[in-house]
């Protein structure tokens, strides 16, 4: 994982952070909210602290697998989760890091692969 | 995996960050594997485990020696387990007269608060236990599933399948084996040129 230059934010104002995420071709990734309960949702989560932070999720892209009559919406190719983290006037100055998780579940059409859960920090830098 | 690193971008009016993540499968996809069946000599002894069963019982796959045995790596969250598990079910009610198993390990994390809510869902007919590492390391790390591993009446590995593959591969492969005549006691070697001499010292 690269190690991210800080995002600058402003007190009291909110900002959008990009993830964009690639998948090999041939595979897909549940999105986050699967319509089977087995299935394994994609989530980003932050612990952001006093910086609230809503995720948004693209558009899932339908997909047709054998085991499911009806076409399974997925995440493949490339696409982006924004989070939108919204900073409090009384965020004090000075560089925040939040740490986050997103955890994933990759297929293809005859092959799952375990579940994974990466780490991520994004450093935030606070200014008035 | 890797995560080349990513540009700065701008979107509207605040400078924004992009991290990216590149999410790369860890292997290839897979080609449908089609009939195979190794050669008697070519098959390797099938490691044991023992691991438990929903009802806390322990199985250890070396107690279904003498049986052919379709041994099926799964997990809840895999699509494409979900469509051979009809077929498994299928294949346990037709042969288990023939001294035939299905033994499925479920390598689900959330163990069996996962797992038996699904076997009984989908009143699965043939008996489950719950894998880990160790036992996923026995079989050359089963890291893709699902990962089908059919045994031979002496416990070897008769072929081994990751991926979905076709209900009839699974169906001729059983049936061969099925078919096929009992090696004689201990020799492993009816069909090397020393036979002979195996069974001798066999005996």
């Amino acid at each position: 994982m690269p190690k991210p230059e800080p995002v600058a934010a402003k007190a009291g104002t909110t900002v959008e952070v990009k993830l964009p995420m690639q998948l090999r071709e041939g595979y897909h990734m549940n999105t986050n909210m699967p319509p089977d309960p087995y299935l394994i949702p994609l989530r980003l989560t932050w612990d952001s602290g006093a910086i609230s932070a809503e995720i948004v999720y693209p558009k899932p892209e339908l997909h047709k697998v054998e085991f499911s009559a009806a076409p399974l919406p997925v995440f493949s190719g490339k696409f982006e989760l924004v989070t939108r983290f919204k900073v409090p006037a009384s965020v004090q100055p000075g560089l925040v890091n939040i740490p986050g998780k997103l955890r994933y579940q990759a297929c293809n059409d005859r092959m799952c692969l375990p579940p994974k859960t990466v780490e991520l920090t994004l450093p935030v830098s606070v200014s008035r | 995996m890797q995560a080349p690193k990513q540009p700065l971008s701008l979107v509207r009016r605040w400078v924004l960050f992009a991290a990216a993540v590149a999410i790369i499968a860890s292997c290839e996809a897979p080609i449908p594997d089609n009939f195979h069946i190794k050669a008697v000599n070519e098959r390797k002894p099938t490691p044991d485990f023992n691991l438990k069963d929903a009802t806390g019982a322990n199985v250890k796959l070396s107690d279904y020696k003498g049986k052919v045995v379709l041994l099926n790596f799964w997990a809840t969250w895999c699509g494409p387990c979900k469509v051979e598990i009809p077929w498994f079910m299928e294949f346990e009610r037709t042969y288990k007269d023939r001294n035939f198993a299905v033994l499925g390990v479920s390598m689900d994390e959330d163990g069996w608060d996962a797992v038996k809510p699904y076997v009984e869902e989908k009143k699965m007919n043939y008996r489950v236990v719950l894998g880990n590492d160790q036992v996923s390391q026995l079989f050359g790390s089963v890291d893709s599933l699902p990962t089908t591993i059919v045994i031979d009446r002496e416990g070897r590995i008769a072929s081994m399948h990751v991926g979905l593959v076709a209900k009839a591969t699974y169906q001729k492969e059983i049936e061969k084996l099925l078919e096929a005549p009992k090696d004689a006691p201990k020799t492993g070697a009816v069909r090397d040129p020393g036979s002979e001499f195996a069974l001798l010292r066999a005996h």
